[in-house]
């Protein structure tokens, strides 16, 4: 392809629509997909041919629409309406534009949910259809690309992305201009580029949402970060568990190179790169970058002490640059837009949006994107709606297994990551679960311990023991049966984990632990000291006083 | 090779470029604990006894897998790096069974050491001791995975040493075990060539030739400083 071909591309895709009054874009992301958003479309489609508006009604697939506790979603471009909860048997009323049967179904843009958010990365979603790269195309795809090979060099697009102060999206928040530029600099032939898409955090789904909604913008961002590093090859790393999404990036990964979007010779120039895919088997651990890199060389997925760090010696031993699919997705719009842009987005520590993965007790669950900073407040009672009628909130966990707790005083909290850091909890990759007053603090703490302990690999003693122990102390204390003890030991493990353990699951092990122990010390006092759960959640059978 | 300085808990050492700093302490008298490490083997940094505080780094670094930095300030046993080992050494003495007056190798063992060394007289933990299973299929050797700290080395010595890579870690977590070849029964593994070198080099009595008594069996590193050195030397290339 080249920049005279995209553009045609994109004007052909642009003129065919002309004749097109309504494109109905049915979600066909994995939630919506379980609703049985696949029956809709069909019968959309035949009724479309029914009708016999076959040529100005356009039915297709799209990406998340966000409110997926409402789904199946469906948008139609006429009005710029998403319809909720929709039928095979609203068909005959999309296709002919009668609207009166949706009512309290028709969201428009002003509706609290949507006018909240600011989407840049979920942006396409509703908009394009994942499995078409003339719609990415259309909506100004791969411009970003086309800029960075035949207007800026390596240096250039190294400077913009740290211009942006773009923060790794995986969990740590590390800046990624910083890391781009240690594996543009290195002297080494031989790099590689490797989108981490192994998400495995409980609940969590912004990532793979991404991949099944816009994977374009994925390959985009890695094909920009590979012609800055001086990388031919890159490698998506995606877990089995996530079928839809692994098709999805095939199909895309094929679109591009057939377009010449991907492979030698893009837009004309000697800048050439591949993109793989490779599939872990859904191990947690595997989601760290030493492991990732050992289970894509066909080893046994186990963390490596580090340094060295990837952009120093990665994947065979080469410098390797590792990026979440969040933050890769980020990459297009800055390298077209500019890095200042982006900058001036969310907060000056940390510009941009984040997508969060909201659930549990609120009115409206599903992926809500905003920028970063935004209150914890504002995601939860405007987005969101509040936590329902006859419920209180008591506390928000985000950062998954490997963060802590939001409790009500701080949820005038602004969302970024350092401020999520100063109160003992982090951003993470973006799960954020609510909870209201049943639930009990001991035995949320427990349950990430128990998921830890599980997924430990088993290389290191502090990770494979020390979260076997703290699992059965959490335990005893929610059984009734704890001790005064326990609290030191619980600590005293907590800092061993931390400080000892060999890669970050074991380090941040104790975060749920530690977090709930300082905002709800009362609770776990309770349990143990008066054999009673306050949040009425605990089966502790009273009687046992053993502990006198 | 080039020289560097530095000062490990308050002494100046002199070490080569591109030496550990456990080993550059080692040859200077200071002893750091340790239990995956073995000279002659290649390094995983997996048990953590080994860690050390180094001025002007965030993070304790794995001593075994650190290079020597000129000017570098290392401290090996501060009261916390202390403190951290000991319930390193609780915490492997609740997992499986260790009940040293039953075992081959109670007088020479490197885990019953180390609890000496450190003052760990009893451990404050929930003990877990899984029933594991005693693989006596094998005509010479004996594996107890209750005795087991999964330290590999036994995996890298039959893959680094003696070629076969008849030994590997399978299972996760507290589920990890070692296994032989796909997990047959070690006396069946085609690729085992019961040359006996794992035995030599695992820590405690998991693995252990049979025949011994309680108490009976000492093991013998010698010959992995006489192989590999003879290697670096290709003493037996002609
Ligand atoms: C146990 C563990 C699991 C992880 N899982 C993921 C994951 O699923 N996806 C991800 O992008 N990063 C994950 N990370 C972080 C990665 O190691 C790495 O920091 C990240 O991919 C870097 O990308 P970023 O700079 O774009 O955030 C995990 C880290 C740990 C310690
Ligand atoms: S901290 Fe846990 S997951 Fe990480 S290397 Fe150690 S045992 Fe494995
Ligand atoms: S059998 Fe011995 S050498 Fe092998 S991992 Fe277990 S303790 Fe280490
Ligand atoms: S001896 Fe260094 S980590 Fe085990």
């Amino acid at each position: 392809m080249t920049a005279e071909t995209l553009r045609q591309t994109r004007d052909a895709e642009l003129e065919r629509r002309k004749g097109i009054k309504n494109r109905i874009a049915c979600c066909t992301v994995a939630g919506c997909e379980s609703a049985g958003s696949g029956e809709v479309r069909a019968a959309l489609e035949r009724e479309a041919a029914a009708q016999g508006r076959a040529g100005e009604v356009e039915v297709r697939g799209t990406g998340c629409m966000g409110w997926c506790s409402r789904g199946p979603l469906v948008r139609c471009s006429s009005n710029d309406t998403i319809y909720a909860e929709v039928t095979p048997a609203d068909a005959p009323a999309l296709v002919s534009g009668d609207a009166g049967r949706f009512e309290g179904r028709a969201l428009t843009t002003e509706h609290p949910f949507y006018a909240g958010q600011r989407r840049l990365i979920l942006r396409n979603s509703g908009h394009a259809d994942p499995e078409r790269i003339a719609d990415y195309i259309a909506q100004g795809g791969y411009q970003g690309l086309l800029k960075a090979v035949t207007a800026m060099t390596p240096p250039d697009i190294v400077a913009e992305v740290k211009r942006s102060r773009l923060r790794g999206r995986g969990g740590a928040g590390y800046p990624t201009g910083l890391k781009w530029e240690l594996v543009a600099r290195h002297p080494s032939t031989v790099s590689y580029v490797v989108c981490n898409a192994d998400e495995g955090d409980p609940g969590a789904f912004m990532n793979r949402s991404v991949l099944e909604g816009d994977p374009h913008r994925v390959l985009e961002g890695m094909a920009i970060a590979g012609r800055a590093a001086g990388a031919e090859q890159g490698y998506i790393y995606a877990r089995g568990e996530s079928p839809l999404a692994i098709e999805r990036i095939r199909t895309a990964i094929e679109q591009a190179r057939r377009e010449g979007l991907l492979g030698s010779r893009i837009f004309d120039s000697n800048f050439q790169f591949q993109i793989d895919l490779r599939i872990g088997a859904g191990a947690y651990v595997c989601g760290e970058e030493t492991a990732l890199i050992k289970s894509i060389e066909g080893k046994r997925g186990q963390p490596a002490p580090r340094p060295p760090y990837p952009p120093e010696s990665g994947l065979w031993g080469h410098p390797t640059l590792i990026n979440n699919v969040e933050t890769f997705a980020n990459i297009p719009a800055i390298i077209e837009n500019g890095g200042d842009w982006f900058a001036s987005i969310g907060t000056a520590s940390s510009p941009g949006t984040k997508v969060f993965a909201v659930a549990g007790r609120v009115q409206r669950t599903g992926l809500v994107e905003v920028p970063i900073g935004t209150t914890l407040r504002t995601i939860l009672s405007d987005i969101c709606g509040g936590v329902p009628e006859g419920y209180e909130f008591k506390a928000a966990q985000t950062g998954g297994p490997a963060g802590g707790c939001i409790p009500a005083p701080f949820l005038d909290l602004p969302m970024d990551y350092d401020s999520l850091t100063r109160i003992g909890t982090m951003m993470g990759s973006g799960g954020l679960i609510v909870m209201d007053t049943s639930t009990c603090m001991v035995d949320v703490a427990r349950f990430f311990m128990e998921f830890c302990m599980d997924e430990s690999c088993g290389k290191c003693i502090p990770c494979r023991a020390g979260t076997v122990q703290m699992h059965s102390i959490l335990e005893r204390i929610t059984r009734g049966e704890g001790s005064e003890a326990d609290f030191w030991m619980l600590e005293e493990l907590s800092a061993l984990l931390r400080e000892a353990s060999l890669c970050g699951l074991g380090m941040a092990a104790p975060n749920p632990v530690l977090s709930t122990m300082r905002h709800f010390r009362g609770e776990y006092e309770a349990h143990v000291r008066e054999h009673h759960c306050p949040a009425g959640h605990c089966p502790i059978h009273a009687s046992e006083e053993v502990h006198s | 090779m080039s020289v560097r300085t530095l000062e490990v808990d308050g002494k100046m050492i002199t070490a080569l470029e591109g030496q550990t700093i456990f080993s550059a302490a080692w040859d200077s008298g200071i002893h750091i604990p340790r239990l995956c490490h073995l000279g002659g083997l290649s390094d995983v940094g997996a048990c953590r006894l080994c860690l050390v505080e180094i001025e002007g780094q965030k993070r304790l670094q794995p001593s075994c897998m650190t290079k020597v930095a000129e000017d570098m300030v290392v401290r090996t046993n501060t009261p916390a790096l202390r403190a951290h080992r000991r319930l390193i050494v609780e915490l492997l003495l609740a997992e499986r069974n260790h009940v040293c007056s039953v075992c081959v190798l109670n007088g020479a063992c490197e885990l019953q050491d180390l609890a000496a060394q450190l003052g760990v007289d009893h451990v404050r933990l929930r003990p877990q001791y899984p029933k594991l299973e005693v693989d006596l299929s094998h005509d010479r050797f004996g594996l107890d995975h209750n005795r087991c700290i999964l330290c590999t080395r036994c995996v890298r010595v039959c893959d680094e040493v003696e070629g076969a890579h008849t030994w590997d870690v399978a299972g996760r977590g507290k589920n990890s075990r070692v296994i032989t070849d796909l997990g047959e029964p070690w006396g069946e593994s085609a690729s085992c060539t019961s040359c006996g070198k794992c035995v030599q080099v695992c820590p405690t009595g998991a693995l252990f030739s049979k025949g011994k008594t309680v108490a009976d069996m000492r093991k013998d590193r010698g010959f992995l400083r006489y192989i590999v050195t003879a290697r670096e030397k290709k003493l037996w290339i002609a």
